[in-house]
């Protein structure tokens, strides 16, 4: 690989607090040489050509915490060489994914596979997580042990939550023994029951059966009474409510956790349903606007540490169906970083707040070198044109599925290219 | 002249899918348009052919006695041909969906489509799919609009009149589509609702379509002119959100003690099918000076002539 030299970029890098106009040097190994205003034409060594990039933003490659692949059981909806390409489209050059497979990645022999296939078929980092619970039935443990050793990032049941209160003390100690990082969807089975959609106004109106945000609020103040007496490495992996925003603001100064929002539940509302859209079918639901501004409230006061695109591929037959029987879900991994910008035009949220809970913040919860632009990394970056409007057509998705939740939404801000380890893979 | 004021004013919607999606005009046209029907009904010749040559398809993915034997005889009454389909028998069983099933019927050229489904929303998907006019029997709990129509007219023809009105309606309101098409038709209309129903059983925010709500019946009960009553649907009962059918009836079912609260002249509704003995009172029930249930069924049929007729134009 050739030394690569940028300048006059506006570089955004939160790890190391840098938010300045300058430049990146990638050295031939694939690793960030020299970065920040230092590099400029001034002292580069004259028979190179550096890239101009006149402005266009360098952000350190997105890590997305929550991404559903199709591999293995669903590789008609996604597989890793699909997903790894809209990923890069969207600046992501690390994702975490969700063990909602078929099989389910909850034993030693399926991460060996899981990982061969990340290897040979992905470009982008895969982090893989595996289930809490055999199965994901939510009964008996999975081996934290034996599966950290084999490389696996996280533990969660994705789309399920663990109803047990006794099962989940137990989860927590041996993560605690074993610095095991689970992650919690949390949401009460009972009173969440046949709900499709938010609880209220809308539901009523439509016939639908409502998910009252009370469901998520349960759970969250359950697990954070255990962790309170099980100090455990333990993230919430969407908050949906003001109400659930609320206790996480009451309670962070007592007990060490984290938590993330989908950018769906950032951007999105109730109302957006409108007529029975079925792409606006997502886990947890849509919920009011106030819920909605008290989500960018806790980005913005960082209650929230990060944004995740829940990126859950559904083919056009699990969501031409009645709303009751269409499947879960919208794919968002490509629009994510655009669809995050929204917050930072329209004045909610500051550009170096959204791009902590877009790199730094997820790489520090999951301990992995990722999400920054130190000298001597693997230079994953990509480069936005923050300005750039754009209009989101399924047509143009290059995700295997076209769920989008915002088809037609006009957009600011477009990644241009994406490195990984020094190599541009997306290019516009 | 009838025919160049029913030309003048036209429906301003291709389906019936909601009572929600229609005006004020489009309902006194179904009312107007409906009235002509009753007369007809109980002559001895019942036969029109305004719809002959038309065909029409009964899509009944739920069982229903009531409604799809009026939307039936609506039907053949104007002279359409009228096919029925028991959709427990289709190839919905072997796994095909509702949209290939609509795109299949279209393929034959139906010119309205009848569809009863148990999910809310069926009727919008369906619409959004065949090139004729589909008029929704019941989606889930969301909307079963000719059954508001029909309940419209049957107060129109005893009181004469809907706005002013003080109605009560009580039950499962949860569940319930007619609830729901009910509430948006009388407010519309301007009378005054009371929804009538234990906690349980009452839908999250219900009061912001205009309507006050009770969990006391007697309270809710005072002073109204129509009383409504809702099927309870037993299934209810094994999910707790009630505690017995004799506790509910002691609170929730329409007695003549309870029904003493509302004006001298209340008369007393139910959409069908009864649970006697759960939410009213048997002898409630047949009582011709009060009950207009039979009624009710009876108009049924000339509402869903008008809207066939309408929406078949």
């Amino acid at each position: 690989m050739k030394k690569q030299y940028f300048i006059n970029a506006n570089i955004v890098d939160p790890y190391n607090s840098v938010n300045e106009n300058g430049g990146l040097i990638v050295g031939e190994n694939g690793k960030i040489e020299a970065i920040g205003k230092k590099v400029n034409t001034n002292n580069l060594p004259t028979r190179e050509k550096p890239i101009d990039l006149k402005g266009k933003y360098i952000f350190p490659g997105l890590v997305d915490m929550r991404v559903f692949v199709g591999e293995p059981g669903y590789e008609y909806k996604e597989n890793f060489r699909t997903l790894s390409n809209a990923a890069l489209s969207g600046g992501v050059t690390s994702v975490v994914t969700m063990p909602n497979t078929d099989p389910v990645i909850d034993n030693v022999s399926i991460v060996d596979f899981l990982k061969r296939r990340g290897r040979d078929k992905s470009k982008i980092n895969i982090f893989p997580c595996a289930s809490l619970t055999q199965n994901i039935e939510g009964t008996n443990m999975t081996e934290f042990g034996l599966l950290a050793n084999k490389g696996i990032i996280a533990f969660t049941d994705g789309t399920k939550t663990i109803q047990n209160t006794s099962l989940m003390s137990r989860i927590m100690n041996s993560a605690k023994d074993l610095g095991c990082l689970i992650m919690q969807h949390a949401e009460d089975y009972h009173l969440a029951k046949n709900g499709m959609i938010n609880s209220g106004i809308i539901a009523t109106k439509l016939g639908l059966s409502g998910i009252p945000d009370i469901a998520e609020r349960i759970i969250i103040e359950r697990d954070l009474a255990l962790l309170e007496k099980i100090k455990c490495r333990y993230h919430i992996s969407q908050l949906s409510s003001a109400s659930s925003v609320e206790v996480i603001k009451d309670r962070k100064n007592e007990v060490k956790f984290t938590c993330g929002v989908s950018i769906n539940n950032l951007s999105l509302n109730e109302n957006d349903i409108g007529d029975f859209k079925t792409f606006l079918k997502l886990s947890p639901p849509l919920r009011k606007e106030e819920d909605r501004e008290a989500l960018v409230q806790g980005l913005k006061d960082k209650t929230i540490d990060v944004i995740v695109s829940d990126h859950k591929p559904e083919d056009e037959e699990s969501k031409r169906l009645t709303f009751a029987q269409a499947a879960t879900g919208a794919s968002g991994i490509e629009t994510l970083l655009s669809l995050s910008l929204e917050l930072y035009h329209n004045g909610s949220v500051k550009l170096e707040t959204i791009i902590q809970a877009l790199t730094s913040n997820p790489a520090k919860i999951l301990n992995i070198n990722k999400g920054n632009l130190t000298i001597g990394n693997d230079a994953d970056f990509c480069i936005v044109d923050l300005d750039k409007p754009w209009i989101v057509k399924k047509e143009n998705l290059i995700s295997k599925s076209k769920n989008t939740s915002i088809e037609d939404k006009k957009l600011q801000g477009k990644v241009t290219n994406t490195f990984v380890k020094g190599q541009e893979l997306f290019k516009i | 002249m009838a025919t160049k004021t029913n030309k003048a004013i036209k429906i301003s919607q291709k389906h019936l899918l909601g009572i929600q999606d229609l005006s004020i005009n489009d309902i006194n046209l179904i009312l107007k348009e409906s009235q002509s029907f009753i007369k007809l009904n109980q002559s001895k010749n019942k036969r029109l052919n305004v719809l002959t040559g038309k065909t029409q398809i009964n899509l009944f993915f739920e069982p229903s006695t009531r409604t799809q034997s009026s939307f039936e005889l609506a039907g053949k009454r104007l002279g359409a041909d009228v096919m029925s389909m028991n959709m427990g028998n289709s190839a919905i069983k072997k796994g095909e969906t509702l949209i290939d099933t609509a795109m299949t019927l279209n393929a034959m050229h139906p010119d309205i489509i009848v569809i009863r489904h148990q999910d809310s929303g069926a009727c919008n998907l369906l619409s959004q799919k065949v090139n004729c006019a589909v008029l929704n029997a019941g989606d889930g709990r969301r909307e079963h609009p000719t059954q508001a129509l029909l309940d419209a007219l049957t107060i129109i023809n005893r009181k004469k009149k809907i706005e002013g009105l003080k109605v009560a309606i009580c039950g499962d309101i949860l569940h319930s589509r007619v609830a729901r098409s009910n509430i948006y038709l009388l407010t519309m209309l301007g009378a005054e609702v009371n929804i009538v129903a234990p906690s349980n059983l009452m839908p999250k925010e219900i009061e912001k379509f205009g309507v006050n709500t009770f969990t006391d019946m007697k309270k809710g009960l005072m002073d109204c002119d129509i009383v409504m009553m809702l099927r309870l649907q037993n299934e209810r009962m094994t999910s707790s959100f009630l505690s017995s059918n004799r506790e509910y009836y002691e609170y929730y079912g329409l007695t003549p003690d309870k029904l003493d609260y509302a004006k001298p002249d209340a008369i007393i509704m139910h959409p069908g099918p009864m649970n006697r003995g759960i939410e009213i009172d048997t002898r409630l029930a047949d009582d011709i000076n009060k009950s207009v249930i039979k009624e009710q069924v009876e108009l049924g049929v000339a509402v869903r002539m008008a809207c066939l007729k309408i929406f078949c134009e």
